[in-house]
């Protein structure tokens, strides 16, 4: 056994510095990050440059890009920029909150499930092939109209609430072909419990997979906020690029040919999202030798 | 076979039966009177008219019965078809209002669907393994398929519809055409269609693409693919078998996907004015028309079930195995 753990920490080791190595030579993975970086310090900064509250009524209205409104205003004089910098901030929070809270509650039933197996296994997987089926914008269109949430936060949470199903399916799949490995027997023959071997055994042998979940949870959350606001159901102690994208159709941008308004926001969103999905093609790429391109 | 069904079905009835339940309880156990509130909205001040309001409504949900009787009843209405009176078109049924949406939604939803996934794994399967390719398809696949849907209808509206203006950019017909059956009229549907058929093929067509060309690459170096090259079989024949195992999961595919599409299509349909249920539920948020939202609500969780139950029939046509009754324990 001692000769085991202090053979262990070397090849973990090991993993990891292989790992950062295709990293910083993966150029899917670089420029996915890069364009989030690029777009999340934006939205952390910008609002600091600017002190005019993102909603304020401006003396110029309608007025295309220029060196002092940078995205132009809205029909109201609002600068779009300062709107965008804001809304940036929302997408960001809105897909940390919702990926958060789907990538937790997708482990805890996934890992579950596939270690315990039989009786809890059936319950588990009934109850994600109901919420899976269920169309998650009904629901929150539903609970959001009754209940006026109005905050990103709670919008986050609620769609984390309804995102977890595929995540706990996968995680499931992937648990259930750890469980009855060698190393996961010696740690249930040495009595270690449940928790302990899903958090010490089974959890770290799939963490780049359980990385690449949480990204794309991240993205889908972003997506489906952008829906509901774009209903007219968004955060209302906030400014949001959904929300952005809303006003604009409402107030006939598109008519008006004010493309400075409507073409930003879906831009950004197109942007994260599909930088995301990048990143995680790239981290595929680096965690799974078969898909290396050397 | 039969027990891959009864699963299926007991999956979507506890669904159905979990979706009417919800639609049933957030009414009742939100924080807060809801029948104050919708009181409220009426804006009445008069004390005689309020006081007649709220025992309208109150009768209407029956608040004044116990809890598993409501339960209860709302069934039965259900079943009924009663889903109540509209408020925002007061006082048209409910269920009237949604059937004559439904039409709309769905034809832009099926065909959309069905021919984006079409081309879409065309497309992927026949873009894997050719660098060049692949090359351009990866990148546009991904950027359609992170672009929110309402986005690329703003777009297409924008570009196509008011700039280049060969397109209407409003509503499902015009307005100074009546429903008939003549050729005007369905050239008109035809054309008010296209723009809000488009934006959702795209959007939907990258996501296929890209899973297609991956479960391709991923068959290519299984190894039956292994084995019949190093028999000297042609590689179109490799393809095509490749092609085959790779329909399979973007079937399963299809049918997860389901709910994102739908989603797309209710903001797409909202972009464009498209007289669909997508337009409906904007008109019952804006009249604060629960009912309405509600009926949209079971329609829209229906459908969706309907059709998942449509792809696994599909699938059990396509794939050997779970006749067999071999993939039928893990469904």
């Amino acid at each position: 056994m001692t000769a085991l753990q202090e053979a262990a920490p070397r090849p973990r080791e090991g993993v990891r510095r292989e790992a950062l190595y295709f990293a910083v030579r993966n150029g899917k993975l670089l420029t996915g990050f890069g364009v989030v970086a690029v777009l999340l310090l934006a939205g952390l900064m910008g609002p600091l440059l600017t002190d005019v509250p993102p909603n304020q009524y401006g003396p110029r209205p309608m007025s295309p890009p220029s060196a002092e409104h940078w995205f132009g205003t809205t029909t109201f004089g609002q600068d779009v920029f300062t709107q965008f910098v804001h809304g940036l901030r929302s997408t960001f929070l809105v897909g940390a909150i919702g990926g958060g809270v789907a990538a937790v509650i997708g482990m805890f039933v996934g890992f579950v499930a596939g270690y315990r197996g039989g009786l809890v296994d059936e319950i588990l997987s009934m109850l994600t092939n109901i919420v899976l089926v269920i169309p998650a914008l009904a629901v929150l269109l539903i609970i959001n109209a009754y209940l006026g949430l109005r905050s990103v936060a709670l919008q986050g949470l609620f769609i984390g609430l309804t995102q977890w199903p595929w995540a706990a399916r996968a995680i499931r799949a992937q648990t259930f072909s750890l469980r009855s490995r060698e190393f996961v027997d010696l740690a249930r023959m040495s009595g270690s419990g449940t928790l302990r071997i899903i958090s010490r055994e089974v959890a770290p042998n799939m963490s780049s997979y359980l990385f690449m979940t949480f990204i794309l949870l991240f993205g889908g959350s972003i997506l489906i906020a952008s829906s509901l606001d774009f209903i007219g159901l968004g955060p209302t102690d906030a400014v949001s690029l959904g929300l952005m994208l809303q006003n604009a159709t409402q107030w006939s941008a598109l008519q008006l040919g004010m493309w400075w308004w409507f073409v930003p926001p879906g831009a950004a969103i197109t942007a994260v999202v599909g930088a995301l999905y990048v990143a995680n093609v790239g981290l595929d790429e680096v965690f799974n030798p078969k898909l290396r391109e050397l | 076979m039969r027990r891959y069904f009864f699963r299926k079905l007991l999956v979507y009835g506890l669904t159905f039966f979990v979706a009417v339940t919800v639609n049933w309880m957030i009414p009742r156990f939100m924080p807060g009177d809801p029948v104050a509130g919708m009181v409220a909205r009426a804006n009445v001040t008069q004390p005689q008219a309020v006081a007649a309001m709220r025992a309208y409504y109150t009768e209407l949900f029956g608040f004044d019965r116990p809890l598993w009787q409501q339960y209860v009843n709302f069934w039965g209405a259900m079943l009924r078809g009663d889903f109540g009176l509209s408020i925002w078109l007061f006082p048209t049924p409910v269920s009237t209002v949604i059937g004559n949406a439904v039409p709309y939604t769905l034809a832009l939803v099926v065909p959309s669907v069905l021919l984006s996934w079409v081309v879409g794994n065309w497309f992927g399967a026949y873009a894997a393994r050719r660098r060049a390719l692949d090359n351009t398809v990866l990148p546009v696949g991904y950027i359609l398929t992170a672009t929110p849907y309402m986005w690329l209808a703003v777009l297409l509206a924008w570009g196509l519809g008011v700039v280049a203006g060969w397109f209407p950019v409003a509503g499902g017909y015009s307005f100074a055409l009546q429903p008939t059956w003549s050729a005007t009229f369905l050239l008109n549907l035809v054309h008010h269609w296209t723009l809000p058929f488009l934006s959702l093929f795209l959007v939907a067509l990258g996501g296929w693409a890209i899973g297609m060309r991956n479960m391709i690459i991923y068959e290519l170096e299984s190894d039956y693919a292994n084995y019949l090259s190093a028999l000297g079989a042609p590689a179109r024949l490799i393809r095509r078998y490749a092609f085959r195992n790779a329909v399979l999961p973007q079937i399963t595919g299809l049918a997860l996907q389901l709910g994102v599409i739908v989603a797309g299509a209710l903001v797409t349909e909202i972009v464009f004015a498209y007289p669909g249920l997508g337009s409906l539920i904007l008109k019952a948020i804006q009249n604060q028309d629960f009912f309405l939202l509600q009926g949209t609500f079971l329609f829209i969780v229906l459908g969706v079930l309907i059709a998942n139950f449509i792809i696994d029939i599909v699938y059990v046509v396509v794939d050997p195995r779970t006749r067999a009754g071999m993939a039928g324990a893990n469904a």
